[in-house]
């Protein structure tokens, strides 16, 4: 029998899965203001958060859609870096920042096409591919830079420094673009062709290919759609540090697959949420740092970021197992 | 009577395995063509050939009178051709609305859909069919519907497009007699307004009943076409079909 509808139990029905990690995320936030409320009450705890918060919601929110379409990518720790060394190099070669803002996003979507072909064309495993593409990729780097960091203060006057990253009345900027991001991205994903085909293709490719669905076409997108998100990541990273670094974006790998499986997005496609991944986001970024700053040792913070992942993954599995 | 569609001398192979063989078949104008044939005698092959979703290893295929070249499946159905597949073609985890409108959404310009306008649609198509229950509505996930009512869905989904020809894929072997009868009902509206159906179905009775035209497929290749006028009983059609079936 069909449960009666009601409006919250439609709400849960839906959403079940982005509440479930809005659940969490206050779970968390409880324990943390609950065990250690003067260091939870210090303001540059949060401030922390704000740096990589925003950086975590670039690379995280397009790798929903990327799962959702029932593929997965490692690539984009490596894509971070090679957008933002782009950048970096452009903006030392005297060239205007927003141009070279621009050239890192190309960067990012190139990769990200030569991944999703890799993948999708010559039907390579995604999960072996991309692991591939990570360490090529940051080869590159690694032999373009000679391990060097290049640092960009003069980036500093510019306008797009105080646009993107700097200070509105003590307001970081980089939130005011991840919220915008965001908000952008809930409706791509639910409201639009393109995410809706997604959907699809995830949950049944060959029903969507017998729709008329390109499923080539919508998995070749996604992947440029994760290179994208990685760039602007890495440039953002690289303007509020004024620093690129060889090995910039490696610390994020597993960080953002976990905020993505924690925010809710099942691994089996045809299903994601975007609400979810940006708690899923607040979860991973808490954990980082919240743990350091009431006062646990740095040993604690893997057993912890373990725990929570598997504690979240547990609650999700409640909400239901896939319907075929 | 006009053609609208014509597959001349298709050879599909899988692997090793040659699935069509030379298969020549069209539907013309107004015209119910019931296509019958043994299990794995290439049916599902042939139409998934004709609506583009597999390229053909040889031959051609004809639309309107014109070759027509990288066919694929959205040009079929951009070309007013739909299709109820075998195996349905639904995305189970997606709601209702979404299947029904899959592929072919109603947008706004820049792709954003226009979700109202199709929920009310699915609503309305759902409750004229009527093979869904009352507590299901547009937006209930197609994963929590029966057998039949998934194939309901299916069904609405050709029916919405008002294609001018509509391929059936043995569209009621999950069905109750009386949905059978709305399907039937439902191809003869096609017929009246001048559309087209092909029909493919295991009852020899059924497709005897609709169709004005049999096309006989064996082990990949078309062995007979026959006209309904010049057959008397469906006992007969059965009795060609095993005859030609032997032969070949
Ligand atoms: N995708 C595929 N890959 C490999 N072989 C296939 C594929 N599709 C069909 N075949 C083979 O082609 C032959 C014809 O299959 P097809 O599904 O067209 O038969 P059918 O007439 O629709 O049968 P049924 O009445 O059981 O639906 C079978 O031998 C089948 O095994
Ligand atoms: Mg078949």
């Amino acid at each position: 029998m069909y449960k009666e509808k009601t409006f919250l139990g439609n709400l849960f029905h839906k959403n079940g899965r982005a509440i479930g990690s809005m659940g969490y995320f206050t779970i968390l936030m409880l324990v943390f203001l609950i065990g250690a409320p003067e260091a939870w009450m210090r303001p540059n705890l949060h401030q922390s958060v704000f740096v990589m918060l925003p950086t975590l919601i670039f690379l995280v929110i397009p790798l929903v859609f990327l799962v959702a379409s029932g593929e997965i990518d490692l690539s984009f720790a490596s894509t971070y870096a090679v957008a933002a060394y782009i950048f970096a190099i452009m903006v030392k070669a005297g060239i205007d920042p927003t141009l070279a803002i621009l050239a890192g996003i190309l960067t990012g979507a190139v990769i990200g096409a030569i991944v999703g072909a890799l993948i999708v064309i010559f039907r390579l495993s995604s999960l072996v591919a991309s692991l591939g593409m990570l360490f090529l990729l940051r080869g590159i780097i690694l032999l373009l830079t000679e391990s060097r960091s290049i640092t960009i203060m003069e980036i500093d006057t510019h306008w797009t420094y105080s646009v993107l990253v700097g200070n509105f009345y003590g307001f970081p900027m980089q939130i005011f673009w991840a919220a915008i991001f965001v908000i952008y991205c809930y409706y791509l994903f639910s409201k639009h062709v393109f995410g809706i085909h997604i959907h699809h293709v995830g949950d049944n490719s060959v029903s969507a290919e017998q729709m008329g669905i390109n499923v080539k076409a919508v998995k070749i997108k996604a992947f440029m759609f994760v290179g994208i998100g990685a760039a602007i990541g890495g440039i953002f990273t690289t303007l509020i540090t004024y620093t690129f670094f060889p090995t910039q974006g490696f610390g994020y790998l597993l960080l953002a697959l976990a905020a993505v499986f924690v925010g809710g997005t099942p691994y089996w496609g045809g299903l994601g949420t975007i609400v979810g991944a940006v708690f899923g986001v607040g979860i991973i970024a808490y954990m980082e740092i919240g743990i350091i700053a009431i006062g646990w040792s740095g040993t604690w913070r893997q057993f912890f970021n373990g725990l929570i992942i598997l504690l979240a993954l547990l609650g999700h599995r409640l909400h239901g197992e896939r319907v075929r | 009577m006009e053609k609208i569609i014509e597959l001349k001398n298709v050879t599909k192979r899988f692997g090793g395995i040659t699935a069509l063989n030379k298969a020549s078949l069209h539907v013309e104008q107004g015209e119910v063509v019931g296509l019958i044939g043994d299990n794995g005698a290439g049916k599902s092959t042939l139409i998934k050939t004709l609506v583009g979703v597999y390229g053909p290893d040889e031959g051609e295929i004809i639309i309107n009178g014109k070759k027509v070249i990288n066919w694929n499946a959205l040009k079929a159905r951009e070309s007013g051709i739909e299709t109820v597949f075998q195996d349905r073609a639904l995305c189970p985890q997606q709601s209702i609305v979404w299947n029904i409108f899959m592929g072919k959404e109603l947008k706004y310009p820049f792709g954003f859909v226009r979700e109202k306008e199709q929920i009310n649609e699915a609503n309305r198509l759902i409750r004229e069919i009527g093979f869904t229950s009352k507590l299901i509505d547009a937006e209930s996930p197609v994963g929590n519907l029966s057998g039949g009512e998934r194939q309901g869905v299916a069904i609405a989904r050709a029916i919405y497009n008002n294609a001018e020809l509509i391929i059936l894929d043995e569209p009621t072997n999950a069905l109750s007699l009386n949905e059978t009868q709305k399907v039937f009902d439902f191809v003869r509206n096609v017929k009246k307004s001048n559309r087209s159906v092909l029909f493919i179905g295991h009852n020899i009775y059924h497709v005897y009943d609709i169709s004005d035209r049999f096309v006989i497929l064996d082990r990949g290749e078309v062995v007979h076409q026959i006209d309904k006028k010049d057959i008397a009983t469906p006992e007969e059609l059965m009795k060609i079909m095993k005859q030609t079936v032997e032969v070949n």
